[in-house]
């Protein structure tokens, strides 16, 4: 380790004099402390946000205080639908539920058909990566099928299952099915060939080389393909629940919007980007745990 | 029965693709004894590696057969463990997973403790038993392929099969790793047959050299013997006059007779 001394313009060259540079190792550097660390996050990456957001909420405040604005300044929602945002867990009769409960009510349809859609989604992907002949036979098929907007599905499926929540059930399974069967199947195909001869030397049985080899390595694509879903889902569920009615964030809209209550509007729009940004960042991190390592080939 | 350990017999191989065949092997026939190290050496793209996929199973041959402990090689297995060029560890599995992935199928029938046991055994033999709990992408090309080299040895296999095993590492590395084979040949005695295109590597390491003409259509040219005692040591083969001489023929061979013709 050597150490440099400062250069100083006022010694003089004629006297030249020994350095004795110190020879213990220098100390580790020091970590910033906490409060450091975290006022460097606070200033870099806090900040930013939250004074854009600042200035979008005044710019709105102002835009909408007028006497002809056609929606509520900031301050009025807030103060017009208090009732909601303090008292989350409202239980009353029928659709009169507190917020809580009706973000659960559409959580629970997406959890069941993206659950739904998982399985599905997999299993097909990994059929049509696997068999040349399976993908030619049902790729155009999937192609054409994914391209229909998720609502259309929603009357076939009333006539069909008869069932409101089903229905709804049903619309966000098949519209996130497509990406993941699309995504998988290109992963698996993307199986780099030594993986299979490894798989092919051992002997690995079919149920074997699924599970060991090849849905570790189409993780990162399959990952890809579900927060693509989850996403997708989200945005069909407010949708399908607008039509099928019942506890849920997409009917909560719609009555107050036949209410006339747009304050109410205005916070559960709020609540789904909330909810709709939190899912993305779950599905990101159950990716990053779960494919640690294999990305970086 | 000590002889023909594994017999390749009169193989053939030609890939069709559009309508055009091309010849890549022709009347390819050598034996290998059991314990014994051969190598294969030729040109790049005279069809080395295509004939060790053939003896590994991985590809069928059009023609002829490959004999193993009198048994005929029609599909890839454990008795024939491949040590792959770029060493194809699982990325996802820790090292030690990657070698108990191969111990776990080949010893199916054996208890937990004693898999786990073996698992460390081959790891020990080619020194990583500290890296075990890290994955492929942290450690080096060098340390990964005696991973590979574990794995392989881990499957018991009848023979050793090396793709260039190598061929990606720099000269001290492969040196050290050379020496660590040898050393894994001289402990376990098993029937290693490896694809190079190393001159040095292949006098060194082998009991016979099997040298490949030029493809299309690439045959054994001549087979040399290397009647070089073992223990081997590097530093004393330099000078000595076996050696010299062996390695010589090779070098005619492959630049003299077979010259690579460059495609104009």
């Amino acid at each position: 380790m050597v150490a440099l001394s400062p250069l100083t313009p006022d010694a003089s060259p004629d006297r030249a004099e020994v350095v004795v540079l110190p020879t213990q190792p220098a100390p580790p550097r020091k970590r910033p402390s906490r409060l450091v660390a975290f006022r460097r996050f606070a200033t870099g990456r806090l900040a930013p946000p939250l004074i854009t957001l600042a200035i979008l909420i005044v710019l709105w405040e102002v835009l909408a205080s007028g006497p002809n604005a056609g929606l509520p300044p900031p301050s009025r929602v807030v103060s017009d639908t208090w009732e909601l945002i303090t008292d989350p867990f409202y239980v009353g009769r029928g659709i009169d539920q507190g917020m809580f409960w009706q973000i659960l009510a559409s959580l629970e349809r997406v959890a069941i058909g993206f659950a739904i859609a998982v399985v599905v989604g997999i299993g097909l992907g990994a059929l049509i990566g696997q068999s040349r002949w399976a993908m030619r036979g049902l790729d155009p098929i999937f192609q054409v099928l994914r391209t229909v907007p998720p609502l259309a599905w929603l009357p076939l499926s009333l006539a069909a299952l008869r069932d409101g929540n089903s229905s709804a059930v049903f619309v966000i399974f098949i519209t996130a099915v497509w990406p993941i069967i699309i995504n998988t199947a290109v992963g698996i195909r993307n199986i780099p060939e030594d993986y299979r001869n490894v798989a092919r030397v051992l002997r690995l049985s079919p149920l074997e080389y699924f599970g060991k080899i090849m849905i570790p390595a189409a993780a990162p694509y399959i990952f890809t393909g579900l927060r693509i879903a989850v996403g997708l889902s989200w945005l069909a569920i407010v949708a399908a629940e607008m039509l099928i009615g019942g506890v849920g964030i997409g009917f909560f809209i719609w009555d107050a919007w036949n209410s006339s209550r747009i304050s109410d509007i205005i916070l559960a729009l709020v609540y789904v980007g909330l909810i709709g940004f939190l899912l993305d960042r779950l599905v990101a991190l159950a990716a990053r745990l779960v494919t640690r390592g294999t990305a970086s080939t | 029965m000590a002889n023909k350990y594994l017999s390749v017999e009169l193989v053939d191989k030609s890939f069709e693709r559009g309508g055009s065949t091309t010849e890549v092997l022709r009347q390819v026939s050598f034996v290998v004894d059991r314990g014994e190290f051969v190598s294969i050496i030729g040109h790049s793209g005279c069809g080395k590696s295509t004939l060790l996929n053939i003896v590994a199973g991985l590809t069928p041959a059009t023609t002829g057969v490959v004999l193993l402990d009198n048994r005929v090689v029609d599909a890839p297995g454990p008795d024939r463990a491949v040590v792959f060029q770029n060493h194809s560890l699982l990325p996802w599995l820790t090292v030690y997973q990657n070698v108990r992935l191969a111990v776990d199928k080949v010893m199916a029938g054996k208890g937990k403790a004693e898999r786990h046991e073996w698992t460390m055994r081959n790891l020990e033999l080619v020194q990583m038993t500290q890296a075990a709990g890290r994955r492929p992408a942290e450690i080096s090309g060098g340390m990964k392929q005696r991973v590979g080299i574990a794995r392989a040895l881990a499957m018991q296999p009848k023979v050793l099969l090396l793709d260039e095993p190598f061929g990606a590492l720099d000269a001290l590395t492969r040196a050290h790793l050379q020496d660590q084979v040898m050393q894994i040949h001289a402990e376990l005695g098993n029937t290693v047959l490896m694809i190079t295109h190393d001159l040095d590597e292949a006098v060194l390491l082998s009991d016979r050299i099997i040298m490949m003409t030029n493809g299309p259509a690439a045959h054994i040219g001549e087979i040399l013997e290397v009647p070089l005692p073992r223990p081997r040591r590097r530093l004393a083969l330099v000078s000595d006059p076996t050696y010299l001489r062996c390695r010589a023929a090779v070098l005619k061979f492959l630049y003299e007779r077979h010259r690579l013709v460059e495609a104009a």
